[in-house]
């Protein structure tokens, strides 16, 4: 009963503004938006987790490229090599690579002569460091097999990918600041709603004011109003959103891409997105709240 | 008896205009009855924005409740708002409210209970003649059921002070009688009442009020308490 007669004296208040949605559009704009802003944030999130998954992945390993013209001397050098890394602490697998795959690699550049033996083709020997700082490990590796012979080469695998890395570190930034632009294009349409609604409701705020309204009781009735047209608005706007990315997901597996694969999301992305449409709530109602209340402290 | 309202030396310009408002200075007392007269023009609703705070003045001082509400922060005008009722001369009823709606607001700005808001508006729209009408919006009444309308919300809350602005202006002479009564009822009550009217007979029918007369925006008695029918000299 207590619950009835604070429900019905809660619509009963509402009522005071007329029925209806703050600005026509406004839901219609702050869905689009969300859905541009949740599409930003897990385009970084998901190049965020490549990058790490990348980084993660190539961090902890080299290849050492024995430079050997004479094949004899090169193979008696790359089993020589193999044992040294065998023993060395910092290493945690050591894996040649097979003539014949390397063969198959390069086939499509030096064509099938590759095999012949006239090519001097170094003989490549894959190492797994143990965990740890790897820039380091690589260091130690490179000084220690220099001792054995000056035609040896180590190559961290990330010094690779590392422009690769940096793009995909730098289109992550470029998704945060979008989203941060989204969040302060949001307020800003906010802001325009809320001080049309307050002067098609001036009248009506007017009376409200002369029988002893406070501004935080005028206020709160458009916070209400915004904040349902902003949950409906980023409801929309989120659902379509995740829909999309979905969809992406789906597409980004079919290809079959290691690269492409590592653009995931995990379970702590989609908390973040999700929490996206709450912040969007409660940025849309603060703004609305703060812009009506400016706009009433300037009357009587 | 106590001073509710006291104005001294208030000035009211509107912009760059000439003063609507000049040197006008007087004291209401509690309890009260007034009337404010004076052509078309001469001030009345001006001076009646002042003293509902809808408006600050150019100069001068005023005193409500005995505090100076021309310095007072805005965030405590209104708590004294609340302490005063006003029918306007254009109704300003909400209209998307029902009557019943309307009548109700005061109660529900000041934080009523739902509870106990029903049988006050109830028995007001009753008095007014609306009984049947609680539902209907202001724009399916007439220009006098809209006006009775103003004038129950302005007195629902039971204000310290009413103010009307012309509240006879679109009432035929019974409910004009009528609503004189409820004023006088509201009076007797404690209310102070200051009622803006060109309406003489109307005045006549109050013997205890009080006139005051504007003039070309000042008041033509200084004093500021001129009685209607004016008081045999010599008396109290």
């Amino acid at each position: 009963m207590a619950g009835g007669n604070r429900r019905s004296a809660a619509a009963a208040r509402h009522r005071l503004l007329p029925a209806g949605r703050v600005a026509g559009p406004m839901p219609w704009i702050i869905a689009i938006m969300m859905f541009l802003t949740v599409l930003a944030a897990a385009a970084g999130l998901g190049l965020g987790t490549a990058v790490r998954a990348m980084s993660a992945d190539l961090a902890g390993r080299a290849t050492v490229q024995v430079v050997e013209a004479d094949a004899q001397q090169r193979d008696r050098l790359s089993a020589r090599v193999q044992q040294a890394l065998r023993g060395n602490r910092d290493v945690r697998q050591v894996a040649p690579v097979p003539a014949a795959t390397l063969a198959q690699q390069l086939r499509p550049w030096l064509g099938a002569d590759v095999t012949s033996g006239d090519l001097p083709i170094p003989a490549l020997i894959d190492v797994s460091l143990t965990p740890g700082d790897a820039t380091a490990k690589v260091d130690r590796l490179r000084r220690s097999l220099a001792t054995l012979s000056p035609s040896l080469r180590v190559e961290p695998h990330a010094a690779f990918l590392a422009p690769l890395a940096g793009l995909l570190t730098a289109l992550g930034w470029l998704s945060g600041g979008l989203v941060l632009l989204m969040g302060l294009a949001t307020g800003a349409v906010v802001v325009l709603a809320a001080r049309g609604a307050h002067d098609s409701h001036r009248t009506t705020i007017e009376v409200l004011h002369l029988m002893g309204a406070t501004d935080v009781q005028i206020a709160r009735l458009f916070q209400r109003r915004i904040a349902l047209d902003a949950t409906m608005g980023g409801a929309l706007g989120f659902s379509f959103a995740v829909l999309v990315i979905l969809l992406i997901g789906a597409r980004l597996s079919a290809t079959g891409s290691q690269l492409m694969g590592a653009v995931a999301l995990p379970w702590t992305s989609w908390a973040l997105l999700a929490a996206l449409p709450i912040a969007g709530i409660l940025l849309s109602t603060l703004t609305g709240r703060w812009t009506v209340l400016r706009a009433l402290g300037r009357s009587l | 008896m106590s001073a509710i309202v006291q104005f001294e030396n208030v000035g009211l310009r509107y912009g760059l205009d000439s003063e609507t408002l000049s040197d006008v200075s007087f004291s209401l007392n509690s309890g009260d009855f007034y009337f404010l007269t004076g052509s078309s023009g001469a001030g009345k609703t001006s001076l009646l924005k002042l003293l509902y705070l809808a408006q600050r003045p150019s100069r001068g001082v005023i005193r409500l409740f005995g505090e100076d509400v021309v310095t007072l922060p805005r965030k405590r005008l209104p708590g004294f708002r609340r302490r005063i009722g006003v029918v306007f001369q254009d109704f300003r009823l909400v209209p998307h409210l029902s009557a019943y709606d309307n009548i109700a607001l005061p109660l529900r700005v000041a934080g009523m209970e739902e509870s106990e808001i029903d049988a006050p508006v109830s028995e007001m729209l009753n008095w007014v003649g609306l009984g049947d009408r609680g539902q209907a919006r202001p724009a399916t009444l007439s220009g006098g059921e809209q006006q009775r309308v103003a004038i129950a919300r302005a007195v629902i809350g039971r204000p310290e002070i009413l103010v009307a602005d012309e509240p006879t202006g679109n009432v035929d002479a019974d409910m004009a009688r009528r609503l004189m009564t409820l004023f006088e009822a509201l009076n007797r009550l404690g209310t102070t009442i200051v009622v803006a009217t060109h309406d003489l007979p109307l005045m006549a029918q109050v013997a205890s009020a009080q006139m005051m007369r504007l003039d070309k925006g000042r008041l033509a008695d200084p004093t500021g308490a001129l009685r209607y029918p004016p008081r045999p000299q010599g008396g109290a």
